[in-house]
């Protein structure tokens, strides 16, 4: 299965998806206006990856700003991801958090308590 | 009496402003705006976390206006252009004050303001446990975040929700809501 590499913008995350490293990474800002557009490949590529997943997907979130409207298609990624879990497979979701930035880890406790997959906060220190 | 927009704006425009807009909201000018408060705030203000705070609130408060600022009818348009919103940043003590305003259609003026006195109203954890019901409960329109930027600017301010709403004419309000963001 082919990788999936988005370069970031301003307004939208890289993205680094690997099928054969099981590597499901989203780094950058998140603040588009129109965010369905955006995810739409992501959600794609991760329902197609659940047919045949790693024995390990290891995920990785690490955002600096989120808007609202990314806030859904973040978590329509992370129910594919659980669909992923809850058919045997491991996935650990690592949501980084800057040092000090309590409303993302809040955002990420948020996410933890909705989705049933295996959470870890990570806080970047400089 | 009715709305006197040019007295709003002076108005508005008072005390030590960051940036000040009026005129048409297109996703250039959100990018040119949050560019310039950026870097603006950025050399100002040492606190990253009131930085931070401001870039989330400004970012949902300009996304709020761009899906829902009311086109305006042909009679109002020569005077204001098509998606008229007007955005206002200005420094106030040691926080910030975002100012936003647009004109809205007078039948959805009841919903807006319940919404927004059900915010006002809630404490933290309600506000915390909305916001996730709407998350993980409600489809999402093609505009956007279904309603969760003015709960998430309520959490994340943690102060009450400012709104106004002035009558224009028959048809219109302008709502104008003021949020203060502090640390």
């Amino acid at each position: 299965m082919e990788p999936l590499i988005i370069e970031g913008t301003p307004k939208t995350p890289s993205v680094r998806f690997d099928a054969q490293q099981g590597l499901v990474e989203i780094k950058g800002r998140s603040i588009p206006e129109n965010s369905i557009e955006f995810y739409k490949p992501l959600v794609d590529w991760l329902e197609k990856y659940g047919e045949n997943p790693a024995p390990l997907t290891q995920v990785n979130i690490q955002l600096e700003y989120f808007n609202t409207s990314s806030s859904k298609c973040i978590l329509d990624v992370f129910k594919k991801l659980e669909a992923i879990f809850k058919a045997k497979h491991d996935v650990i979701i690592n949501w980084y958090y800057e040092e000090d930035d309590e409303d993302m880890l809040e955002a990420g406790e948020d996410y933890e308590s909705i989705i049933r997959v295996p959470f870890k906060m990570v806080e970047i220190v400089d | 009496m009715s709305f006197n927009f040019d007295a709003y704006y002076k108005k508005m425009n008072t005390g030590d402003i960051i940036v000040s807009y009026k005129g048409s909201i297109t996703t250039e000018m959100i990018n040119n705006m949050l560019e310039i408060v950026e870097s603006r705030i950025g050399e100002s203000t040492e606190d990253a976390r009131l930085r931070k705070k401001v870039y989330n609130v400004l970012v949902e408060s300009l996304q709020n206006l761009y899906h829902h600022a009311d086109e305006l009818p042909e009679a109002i348009r020569g005077e204001f252009e098509g998606h008229f919103g007007v955005v206002v940043v200005a420094r106030e003590g040691s926080g910030i004050r975002i100012t936003t305003g647009n004109f809205i259609k007078s039948d959805k003026i009841k919903k807006l303001k319940d919404k927004i006195d059900k915010i006002n109203s809630m404490n933290p954890d309600e506000l915390k446990d909305m916001y996730k019901f709407i998350l993980n409960h409600q489809k999402f329109s093609d505009k956007g975040g279904g309603g969760l930027g003015l709960i998430d600017i309520a959490r994340k301010t943690g102060s009450r929700l400012n709104p106004s709403f002035q009558n224009y004419n028959n048809e219109y309000y302008f709502f104008s809501l003021e949020i203060n963001v502090t640390n």
